[in-house]
């Protein structure tokens, strides 16, 4: 088995809602081996999202450690975590979040104004990362002239064009039709088999979680094994 | 694509309230540079005042006159190099309407132009107006707002000192630079002292100040207390003071008018700031879930506060270089609209530059809340938001 890139350690989370403290997470302890390809799935309020959100290095634990890709998140300060999040995750979220204003080729091209890339090696890099979604002849298309599905596409392209360490998709299928969300998971199993990404989504839907090699299940804060 | 392209790119989200922000601020600033050139003009007497020029007018008020027999005694205090004086005439030109206002005065013919050198007048029209006693000379503005010329004969209808007076236009002078003001008339006292010995012996033998010379300016205040010293126990008591205190007297009179003009130009500023935090407010408030998704990218908090600042400064500079460009000809038309009222209205250098500070820091005092609010959004509530 190949070792992990992603080590949570005795990780808990809650939140406060006025002077109540709602416990989310309970000493969850989970590796994900490199070139996985894991699916998250439990209930609404699970637990499963923040998780999700607590490896991208998007939230913080209250207890436990994270280490992804051999760096420990949870010492990091907001300004470290936010170059981390830039050259290590690529995000795929459930409503696709692409910029309303931004072309197709801009919105993927946005992670990669943080690099120190001329503009004609960002330029190659945004027409691979489109070209593998197959999308290259959108490039120019604003979100509201694509699909639901194409727009997830440009959002994968947006996750993988820094070619990052590992991909966190949260419901990738959610808002999408059945046709739609087969060719989104078809993309996802390729980035994972020929790409080597290692992938780990969140998802309700068991016909999703099947495409991945593995699956955990959250109930009320805890892994169930 | 760079940052700025993706400011420029939010400014086109809602071109209607982009553009009417932009025109809010356009406007904004046009009024301001307006009311601060109306300010700047009341004050232009003050500011073109010469230092070395002293005035010499009647302790109780400026309206009762002083004995020209005074002129002969203040010429023999010591550091005054000449002495000239004057008397306002008044009078109406054509009829009582204020475009037909222009200052209108009875000098020493002698004196005056050596007193003024800031008023540029050729010298054989100064020689001509010396030696014609019925002569004028009007300033260039008068000469072309009325069309008149050299020869010309010019009316006025005698007030405060009644009759139909005719004058022959000898010299039309030119002002120095645009400060100076170029829309006054000067004909010789004599033929006004001859006019009055003639009608109103009562009235003869005074003139209304004295404007006196002085080698130093730092000997102001010695000479003007020596004047003073020399008439105290006159029947005219004197009150000599700098000719820009002499002229600030006069804006004081309309003070409280000017102070309300510029605290109306400062609220106007104060509007527009508000008008602008509002709708970057608004634009800020409508994008959290975007700059969430930003920050998830990898995008840090001072990225997200450049954005939203840049946003607020761009229509705050493009707003106010619009508003700018337009006072330039509103202020044109303003000036020759009103050419005798306002003598000298030019937009001032530091109406210039406060109408620029203004466009930037309106700009920059607007995004604070919201930038500071959008750089600190938790991605996880940022996301959370609905779009």
């Amino acid at each position: 088995m190949a070792d992990a890139i992603v080590q949570v350690h005795s990780v808990s989370k809650s939140y406060h809602r006025d002077s109540i403290e709602i416990p989310v997470l309970q000493n969850i302890t989970l590796d994900v081996p490199e070139g996985e390809f894991l699916a998250l799935m439990g209930p609404s309020g699970s637990g499963k999202t923040t998780l999700l959100n607590l490896i991208a290095g998007i939230d913080r634990p209250n207890s436990g450690s994270i280490n992804v890709a051999g760096t420990n998140i949870v010492q990091l300060n907001e300004s470290a975590l936010a170059r981390w999040r830039s050259r290590n995750v690529g995000f795929v979220f459930q409503f696709y979040n692409l910029m309303p204003v931004l072309t197709a080729f801009e919105n993927v091209e946005l992670p990669l104004l943080l690099t120190h890339l001329s503009k004609k090696e960002r330029k190659e890099h945004v027409e691979t990362a489109l070209n593998v979604v197959g999308l290259a002849d959108r490039i120019h298309h604003y979100p509201k002239q694509l699909s639901g599905g194409q727009e997830q596409r440009v959002a994968i392209a947006r996750a993988v064009v820094t070619d990052p360490t590992i991909i966190v998709a949260d419901e990738p299928t959610g808002d999408l039709d059945k046709k739609s969300a087969d060719e989104i998971l078809l993309l996802m199993e390729r980035l994972n088999s020929e790409f080597k990404k290692t992938i780990v989504m969140v998802t309700h839907d068991p016909r999703a979680a099947e495409r991945a090699h593995t699956t955990q299940h959250l109930e009320k804060g805890e892994l169930i094994q | 694509m760079k940052l700025p392209k993706l400011i420029a790119k939010n400014l086109m989200r809602h071109k209607l309230r982009t553009a009417l922000t932009m025109l809010g601020l356009a406007v904004a600033i046009l009024a301001f540079g307006l009311l601060r050139t109306v300010v700047t003009a009341w004050y232009a007497g003050v500011d073109a005042s010469a230092s070395n020029r002293l005035i010499t007018r009647d302790a109780v008020s400026f309206i009762f006159p002083l004995p020209y027999s005074y002129r002969d005694q203040i010429a023999k205090i010591p550091d005054v190099s000449e002495v000239s004086f004057a008397t306002w005439f008044q009078g109406t030109y054509v009829d009582n309407r204020p475009d037909h206002f222009f200052p209108r005065m009875a000098v020493d013919a002698e004196t005056i132009f050596d007193l003024y050198p800031e008023f540029l007048l050729p010298l054989n029209q100064l020689e001509a107006f010396k030696k014609e006693r019925n002569s004028c000379v009007i300033g260039a503005k008068i000469a072309n707002e009325f069309n008149l010329k050299i020869g010309d004969i010019l009316t006025i209808q005698g007030d405060i000192f009644p009759g139909n007076w005719q004058f022959v236009i000898r010299g039309i002078y030119t002002p120095k630079d645009k400060t100076v003001d170029a829309t006054q008339m000067f004909f010789h006292w004599t033929y006004l002292d001859e006019k009055l010995k003639q009608d109103a012996p009562y009235r003869a033998g005074n003139v209304g100040w004295y404007v006196i010379r002085i080698d130093n300016p730092e000997k102001a205040p010695a000479v003007s207390e020596a004047v003073d010293r020399l008439f105290e126990n006159s029947s005219a008591k004197t009150k000599t003071e700098t000719e820009k205190a002499f002229q600030q007297s006069f804006v004081s009179l309309s003070s409280a008018i000017i102070t309300s003009l510029e605290i109306v130009s400062y609220v106007i500023i104060g509007i527009i700031l508000l008008v602008l935090a509002n709708t970057i407010i608004m634009s800020a408030r409508e994008r959290i879930r975007e700059y969430a998704v930003l920050k998830t990218l990898g995008f840090t908090s001072k990225h997200i506060f450049f954005l939203v600042a840049g946003e607020s400064l761009f229509i705050s500079i493009i707003g106010g270089g619009i508003g700018l460009a337009f006072t330039f000809p509103v202020v044109a038309g303003f000036g020759a609209a009103f050419p005798t009222f306002f003598p000298v209205f030019n937009i001032a250098g530091s109406t210039l530059a406060l109408a620029i500070t203004f466009s930037i820091v309106v700009g920059g005092v607007a995004s604070i809340f919201p930038a500071i609010r959008s750089a600190n959004i938790k991605i996880v509530d940022g996301l959370r938001q609905i779009g």
